[in-house]
């Protein structure tokens, strides 16, 4: 007879690890299977990794992990053909530890990771692609590999196989992703000297900021464009739904080379040398694509599981979180040696009473609304940058007509009670 | 059948960059492997222990971190693992490498024989192909070099019959076990792990020896123990590139059949 394990986690991205990483220290016979070469070398994501929820799991893991620059500003762009309307918040709190949130390198991040998990006694099986579980009278009891002898034993399997989850959808937990349930991302890395992104982004040394980019930075499809600065490196990319691309008929390179032209963005990466290119699924369903979580002997975590805030950019955080909670969820289970269904059903208790069910409950009609209601991108993103102009032109017109006229451009085409119902509407999708 | 096989980690060659001001090799930009040459020699080795029963061990020398390719070979079925760890190693060039290498050898037969020695036939981090004979000459043993074919092997006569790679071909050759191998890629291709293989690696803990398990001659080895020096460093000049036509497809074929037969008629005179 194989040996069985306590545990097979599928994927070693942050969510895989962050469950891997908890049943190991808890002293569980835990293997994670990564189809990579190494943890990482399959993962995209713009580069915002949020502390607390990482400090959870190892504490002041900051002071060690590798990570680019704390971030202490996060801007906003609203963009225009050639302008910005532009807002955002700089704090000098998130530039002391134990800070807010950093930049990383993924590739690099999910090594550190990974070897934390393994120097608790985890297992790490990389280059190995996992086929299908094993469901034996309705439950899963392991897992099958592409290799020779392939075959893995467990008392529980934790999906963290990543946005397409192929295996949760084996087992009927979904339905093939819809073009509007996730969203296709483009990155560049671009490699410029630390002073130099310093001196560009008004950064004290080591320090970070955000930019995201509504508007003319996806042409007007929903979804964002943004810039992360690292290190020594400048992330960026853009993002919109798959659906959004299609109908649209672009291409996500020509949209990324169209934002990299734009001349508000063109002078911060002037002469920066681009040194990666890549490209992911970001699964943007919210809360309505939330598919089965848990079933006999198996959970579904981090983007298997669609948990992606894609208001706030925030989707590694809640992988984490959701790794960890049906890591704890094994860990009790563990205690009674049961592992069904019932048994595993504390994994969704405790997801629906954190913040990441709540968080994606709350914007569950967000992207959405924006989809159902291109004006948000197509008309009042540039019509809020018409009006701006407008009321900073200084050319002998009295204030009371500039400001006629600034209205005008955002009601433009549209009765006053339109623009309040429009208001109403974003309104309530983002409440 | 005892086969030991000698590895190395090396930076993946094909990902390197060069440091542009100090023309040395960047290794923090590219990820470390196991030689490519030294892989097809395990996979050789555990070829072999499949048709005769028998054991496959690895040595390497390197930093702590060289255990992954110790690890790797046992994911291809190797069955243990030596790794040559010591401060005192650092800076050895060839001649002192294959003076340490030896050391751990022979120290393995003083606990079982080894009845063949595996070496890849060049490490591409160095592409030397010095080690490997620099082994051979220090235990006595026969070596045969860039051997593309084991074409027989028998214990009972204690024979060995390869095929060496020469410039135009291939030549037979006959030796007596225990002789040492270095081995080209072509000999065989690299075949998909079994899972059991990589469970049982993962759990792996290389045997690690330092120099106080040797009674070394400090004088051979580290910076002290290697005469060669590196003169200079600089990469290779730039290839110009190639010419672009341009025109009509008449007009460009027209070119281009006419620079070639003077090509042909340049190289014929």
């Amino acid at each position: 007879m194989a040996e069985k394990f306590d545990a097979i986690v599928v994927g070693a991205g942050v969510s895989g690890l962050a469950a891997g990483y908890t049943m190991a220290k808890a002293g569980l016979n835990v293997v994670t299977i990564e189809r990579g070469q190494y943890p990482g070398s399959k993962n995209v994501m713009g580069g915002v990794l949020y502390r607390h929820m990482m400090d959870e799991i190892i504490p002041d893991f900051w002071k060690e992990a590798p990570l680019e620059r704390p971030i202490i500003e996060q801007r906003f762009w609203f963009m225009g053909r050639e302008s910005a309307v532009q807002t955002g918040y700089k704090g000098m709190e998130w530039a002391t530890p134990p800070y807010n949130n950093f930049t990383v390198f993924r590739g690099k991040f999910d090594q550190w990771l990974a070897k934390k998990y393994v120097e608790a006694g985890g297992l790490l099986i990389n280059e190995t692609v996992v086929e299908d579980c094993i469901v034996e009278n309705g439950k899963v009891v392991g897992v099958r590999t592409d290799r020779p002898d392939g075959d893995l034993y467990a008392d529980v399997v934790i999906l963290a196989d990543g946005v397409n989850s192929i295996l949760a959808r084996n087992l009927g937990f979904h339905q093939e992703w819809k073009p509007n349930q996730v969203a296709l991302a483009v990155m560049e890395e671009l490699k410029m000297p630390a002073e130099k992104i310093e001196e560009r982004f008004n950064l004290n040394k080591g320090m970070g900021t955000t930019i995201e980019i509504f508007g003319d930075g996806t042409l007007g499809m929903v979804g964002t464009a943004f810039i992360y600065t690292n290190k020594e490196h400048i992330s960026i990319g853009c993002g919109t739904l798959l659906s959004q691309l299609r109908e649209k008929r672009i291409k996500p390179y020509e949209l990324l080379e169209y934002v990299k032209q734009h001349p508000i963005v063109k002078p911060l990466i002037d002469g920066a040398e681009p040194c990666e290119y890549y490209a992911h699924l970001i699964p943007e369903g919210g809360y309505d694509s939330i598919p089965k979580l848990y079933g006999d002997g198996v959970m579904v975590a981090g983007d298997a599981a669609q948990f992606v805030n894609g208001i706030h950019r925030e989707g590694s955080n809640l992988g984490m979180t959701s790794g960890r909670f049906a890591a704890e969820t094994v860990i009790f289970a563990k205690k009674y040696g049961e592992y069904d269904e019932r048994a595993l059903s504390r994994y969704h208790d405790m997801l629906y009473d954190s913040y990441v069910i709540k968080d994606l409950k709350k914007y569950r009609n967000a992207s959405h609304t924006m989809e159902a209601n291109p004006d948000f991108f197509n008309h009042y993103i540039p019509a809020s940058n018409m009006a701006m102009s407008e009321m900073f032109i200084v050319d002998g017109k009295s204030k009371y007509d500039r400001q006629k006229t600034a209205i005008e451009r955002i009601t433009e085409g549209r009765s006053k009670i339109g623009l309040v119902r429009d208001i109403f509407k974003v309104w309530r999708a983002m409440t | 059948m005892h086969v030991l096989v000698c590895v190395k980690q090396v930076p993946d060659t094909t990902e390197v960059k060069m440091d542009p001001k100090t023309n040395t090799l960047d290794r923090s930009s590219a990820p470390a492997i196991i030689n490519p040459y030294d892989e097809h020699a395990v996979e050789e080795a555990v070829r072999i222990k499949k048709e005769f029963g028998g054991r496959v061990s690895i040595i390497s020398m390197g930093p702590p971190q060289a255990q992954d390719v110790i690890r790797k070979c046992i994911e291809m079925g190797a069955d243990e693992g030596y790794l040559l760890s010591d401060r005192a190693f650092a800076g050895s060039d060839t001649l002192a490498t294959s003076y340490i290498i030896t050391m751990g050898i022979k120290k393995i037969m003083e606990k079982e024989s080894v009845d063949l020695v595996f070496c890849g036939k060049q490490a591409i981090d160095g592409d030397t192909a010095q080690v490997g004979p620099g082994i051979a000459c220090r235990l006595n043993m026969p070596q045969l070099t860039y051997v593309e074919k084991i074409e027989s092997l028998d214990l009972g006569k204690k024979q060995i019959v390869v095929h060496r790679k020469i410039d135009n071909g291939y030549e037979v050759v006959q030796a007596k076990l225990p002789c040492l191998v270095t081995i080209e890629k072509s000999i065989n291709d690299i075949s998909y792990s079994p899972l059991p293989n990589m469970i049982k690696a993962a759990r792996y803990k290389a045997v690690i020896w330092g120099i106080k398990d040797f009674e070394a001659d400090l004088s051979q080895l580290g910076l002290k123990g290697s005469p060669t020096s590196v003169r200079r460093v600089f990469p290779p000049p730039q290839r110009n590139g190639g010419e672009m036509l341009k025109g009509s497809i008449q007009q460009v074929t027209g070119i281009l059949v006419n620079s070639l037969k003077g090509g042909i008629i340049k190289w014929q005179s």
